[in-house]
């Protein structure tokens, strides 16, 4: 009997430190959640209100507030300017000391492509910041069906005699990676320099002023879809996705359209490697694959990059979440955690060989130079 | 009759929708928050739509679009009133109103003015809507056919109003006009980057100049300096004249022009990319031509007011027209419109009108809708705001001071915005003294990126398709769009010349001495030549041969001037200076010091943020400078200090920091 008590008390000394140190511990995890109830967080974004980086801010901030702890307001804040390396390189004067927490920030392809390149207003370093997602997307260049008709399946030499002619946002953009692809196949595209967004290369496409365009995903599946249908346009290919190894491979939104690579092993005088596909492949992971980001500050502690993590993997298990992305995003990878910083490291590191390529191409054919 | 079978089919069941109490209860929420914000100048549709964005997810669909709606509705009418009663252009779509707008206020018939405004803004919306309903289904051919030389066209056709607003003097309305377009290009060409007349040392300038400063320095600060010299209330009686009742009779006798203009708004709406700053030019430019009496216009005539009003409010009707057809915005507020649109599961484009006409209608008659409730409301409160006219000016004077610093600011939220616009507004006072046209400054800096881009790319395509061949070049480039479009143009700029001389939007100005005008010629002079030096070193053609071509113009024009000026006798029209004048003579407060009061606002804030800033200007300003008691003193600073807090709270906006908060990190507002 007196055992049976011992063992009793023992047992029950025991349950009560478990349950002690289970409540310290589940405590301790409470504390290491930042607690953001009655906040405001603010979602800087470095474009206007017009552009795809405020769509994907505003298809992340309700959700995102819901899952944060807390349920702390979100409010998408612009603050466009140069190219958007304004608003990055006041993010870069932020400190999570000053802000708690309260402060995010979401970059995009063209923010990363001026800080590649070089360009002298860039003061922002990527490797100051605290990634906590990562989205992907991919794009897809179409033809007008005469000029489709000219490929042999994916052989594109047939339209190496023909002139194009292409709205373009600026060679120094996103737009590199198509203007680079093409002069790869032996494509002779004119880009007309100077259009405001992809939207408005789409309509010259449309009236027939521009004979080639790209789109990226969530643009394509909306708008160059119906044209497809209308039989207006042809898919011409994409620039492809990465898979685990970091390879291109097809693109799995569009299972049916070769991508870029494999148009180019097909095509005489395209190379899949050497210096022009190594600076091609650099920047498509820098503009597509690794497209959009959200950060947290320099300084920002363990337990807020676990906060918000926890939030967007909570986002990103939403039962609804393929359904309501897929209209919105198109079906790319949305990463945290591990995968994001992966995507962040090849996002924002390219080979200097890669860099000085594009740079000395970008100067001989359109005279743009970044002093 | 398929169409007309479909549009009334979809018809029904829309309207059904619209007028469900829930949705109206939606629509006039955000008609007032529409109307709230959007009375403020330089906050419009965006800054409005980014309040309700947060609340859109989850909302049932028709509610929220309501809302939506009724808010991007009533911003075109609301802007009226600070055109009118302050003189400053609320938005892009409402400067031409100012022109005569505002005069109308000073001879102390404010109330006409807006109640007429407000009938020609809301028949316009409904014609709008009217049109937009039949033609939303046959709409996407029309808008295809304008490609980039069309564009062009309706570019130069803005342009070509330079010419009826260009004062006395027709060359110095046209170095005007070019000084407005050469400061349109500062900052990063649109092509290649290039930069002009900008250093990456001063990144504010490699951005250019926003046209929400360019508006109210050009405009508002001369206005507001020379009213607080004259020491007086806006309105030159000191009781209102005509009510608002006559206003809508004066609508009424002027039908056919507003519905003239309201068409030509649903045109210039419904092409993508020219947005709202053309057409109230255009609609001004037919008001004037197709007027017999054209003496009044500058100084209060009330088609000068119908006019632009008609037309914008259609425009924004017309503009939904490309934002739901190619799901492309036609501008800021409706790109905002597309992204809460698809919070709320809907994605603007082709397959909307397809799949879901009904909803589009939805969309259509509650933009109708919003806008009876938005000029009802505005019409009704037209008599009573109109009072403020009647206020002693140098009490309204400091708030608006605040809110046009506050309006600056929120354009790039740097202390840059604040620089460029005392600069801008420096320019501005000299512009006016001088009587150098105003209007033709702004029209060039409005359109200046859209003309170089057109320009630029329609050579670069029209060229490609020369290549090809002969016949193919000029299908392009001489489309029966375009020689219509030519022919407007030529025509307009004619007329124009002829009847410029009795269009005086300065109003009466008297000449002087040959110094001061003088000085500011040659200052005009020194920067078009730096600007065309600058421009010539630039190596990309594409970025230099719009700017180099626009200054050489300028040059010419300013050096002709010059030599005009120096065989001219004293007191020629050349030497127009208001200051030796009965404005500059008898005003009881001099030029300088008055604008030193803004310096004053300006230079604090760069030292101690807004806020501490706003509160010593708002002390100092009603002690010295108004003479009031100190308890008068706390009342109106502290009135100003919370109406700034809580405006900028709601709008989840901040103030400028300076200096001071460069070391201290100080709470919201002070940061």
């Amino acid at each position: 009997m007196k055992n049976l008590t011992k063992a009793v008390r023992k047992a029950s000394c025991l349950v009560v430190l478990a349950t002690f140190t289970a409540s310290a511990s589940i405590t301790t995890s409470q504390a290491a959640d930042l607690d953001l109830a009655g906040e405001t967080v603010e979602f800087v974004i470095p474009f206007s209100e017009t552009g795809g980086s405020a769509k994907w801010a505003n298809f992340y901030a309700p959700l995102l507030s819901e899952a944060l702890p807390g349920q702390p307001t979100i409010v998408v804040k612009f603050m466009p300017g140069a190219g958007s390396t304004k608003g990055a390189n006041w993010f870069q004067e932020q400190t999570y000391e000053d802000t708690n927490g309260t402060l995010i920030f979401g970059s995009s392809g063209s923010t990363q492509f001026p800080y590649l390149l070089g360009d002298p207003r860039v003061k922002y370093e990527y490797a100051d910041w605290n990634v906590v997602l990562a989205s992907g997307t991919g794009g897809v260049a179409y033809l007008p069906p005469d000029l489709a008709g000219m490929m042999n399946g994916m052989d594109a030499s047939g339209l190496a005699g023909t002139d194009f002619i292409w709205g373009s946002q600026g060679a120094t953009r996103l737009d590199l990676v198509p203007l680079l692809a093409w002069k790869m196949l032996g494509m002779s595209v004119e880009p007309v320099f100077g259009i405001k967004g992809r939207g408005d290369g789409r309509l010259m496409f449309e009236r027939g002023e521009a004979n080639i365009d790209y789109q990226t995903s969530s643009a394509y599946l909306k708008s160059v879809v119906p044209l497809v249908e209308n039989g207006q346009a042809v898919p011409m290919m994409t620039w492809g996705a990465l898979d685990d190894n970091g390879n291109v491979v097809r693109d799995p939104t569009f299972p049916d359209i070769p991508s870029f690579k494999e148009v180019c092993e097909t095509t005489p005088g395209c190379e899949t490697s050497g210096e022009a596909w190594d600076a091609w492949k650099a920047f498509f992971i820098a503009g597509f694959p690794a497209q959009k980001m959200v950060f947290l500050p320099k300084g920002a502690t363990q337990e807020a990059i676990d906060t918000y993590t926890k939030a967007f993997d909570a986002v990103i298990a939403r039962s609804d979440f393929p359904e309501i992305s897929a209209a919105r995003l198109g079906v790319y990878p949305q990463m945290t955690g591990a995968l994001a910083a992966a995507s962040l490291e090849l996002g924002t590191q390219v080979d200097p060989v890669a860099k000085e390529f594009v740079v000395n191409w970008l100067a001989e054919d359109y005279g743009v130079t970044l002093e | 009759m398929d169409i007309l079978a479909t549009a009334f089919g979809a018809l029904d069941e829309a309207i059904l929708l619209v007028i469900h109490p829930q949705q109206i209860l939606y629509l006039v929420i955000g008609v007032v928050l529409g109307l709230s914000v959007g009375v403020f100048p330089g906050l419009g549709g965006i800054a409005g739509l980014s309040l309700v964005l947060p609340f859109m997810y989850g909302m049932e669909p028709v509610s929220g679009l309501a809302l939506m709606v009724g808010l991007i509705a009533v911003v075109p009418t609301s802007d009226t009133f600070a055109s009118v009663l302050m003189g400053i252009p609320g938005s892009s779509a409402s400067q031409a109103t100012v022109l005569d707008g505002f005069p109308m206020a000073k001879k102390g018939e404010a109330a006409r003015a807006l109640s007429a405004a407000f009938a020609s803004s809301l028949f316009g919306g409904l014609l709008g809507a009217t049109v937009l309903t039949f033609f939303i289904l046959i709409a996407r051919p029309i808008v295809l056919a304008f490609g980039t030389p069309e564009m062009l066209m309706i570019t130069l056709l803005g342009l070509s109003m330079v010419a009826i607003l260009a004062g006395r003097v027709a060359l110095k309305g046209l170095a005007a006009a070019c000084l407005g377009l050469l400061v349109g290009t500062i900052g990063e060409a649109g092509a290649g980057g290039s930069l002009r007349m900008a250093t990456y040392d001063i990144p504010y300038l490699t951005d250019g100049i926003k046209l929400v400063i360019v508006g109210l320095g050009i405009f508002a600060i001369p206005e507001i300096v020379s009213l607080l010299r004259q020491d007086r209330s806006i309105s030159e009686r000191s009781s209102l004249g005509a009510g608002w009742l006559t206003g809508v009779k004066d609508w009424w006798k002027n039908i056919w022009l507003s519905i003239r203009c309201s068409v030509i708004g649903v045109i210039v709406g419904v092409i993508p990319g020219l947005g709202g700053s053309v057409v109230d030019w255009i609609a001004y430019g037919h008001a004037v031509q197709t007027t017999k009496d054209k003496s009044k216009f500058g100084t209060g005539e009330i088609r000068g007011v119908i006019g632009p009003e008609s037309s914008n409010n259609a425009k924004e009707g017309g503009g939904l027209v490309p934002t739901l057809i190619f799901g492309i915005p036609g501008s800021g507020s409706m790109a905002i419109f597309i992204g809460g649109l698809a919070l709320l599961g809907f994605d603007a484009g082709p397959q909307l009108i397809q799949n879901e006409l009904s909803l589009t209608y939805t969309i259509v008659w509650s933009l109708a809708l919003a806008n009876v409730f938005g000029a009802g409301l505005c019409i009704a409160l037209s008599g009573g705001i109109a009072k403020l006219t009647t206020i002693r000016f140098a009490l309204l004077a400091p708030f608006l001071f605040m809110m046009i610093s506050f309006a600056a600011f929120q354009s790039r939220q740097s202390l840059g915005d604040l620089i460029a616009l005392f600069s801008i507004g420096v320019l501005g006072i000299f512009l006016k003294r001088f009587d150098w046209s105003r209007p033709a400054f702004l029209i060039g800096f409005v359109l200046s990126s859209q003309a170089e881009n057109y320009s630029n790319n329609a050579h670069q395509i029209a060229s490609f398709k020369f290549r090809r061949g002969l016949e193919q070049g000029f299908e392009y480039i001489a489309s029966p769009i375009v020689l219509v479009l030519l022919a407007i143009t030529v025509i307009s700029v004619i007329i124009g010349i002829r009847q410029a001389k009795e269009i005086f939007s300065e109003g009466d100005v008297s000449t002087g001495k040959k110094k001061a005008p003088m000085i500011f010629l040659l200052a005009l002079l020194a920067y078009t030549t730096i600007a065309l030096i600058n421009a010539s070193l630039i190596e990309l053609t594409s970025d230099k041969i719009f700017p180099v071509t626009i200054a050489t113009v300028g040059v010419i024009a300013l050096v002709i001037l010059l030599i005009k000026m120096m065989i001219s006798p004293e007191g020629d029209t050349l030497f127009a200076d208001s200051e030796t004048g009965k404005e500059g003579l008898e005003a009881p407060y001099g030029l300088w010091g008055t604008l030193g009061w803004l310096g004053l606002l300006l230079l604090l804030t760069s030292l101690l943020g807004f806020i501490l800033a706003l509160g010593m200007f708002l002390l100092l300003y009603f002690r010295i400078r108004v003479g009031l008691n100190w308890l008068q003193v706390c009342f109106f600073t502290s009135l100003g200090l919370v109406f700034m807090c809580f405006f900028a709270y709601i709008l989840n906006r901040d103030f400028p920091p300076g200096l001071l908060q460069e070391f201290f990190s100080l709470p919201w507002p002070l940061t």
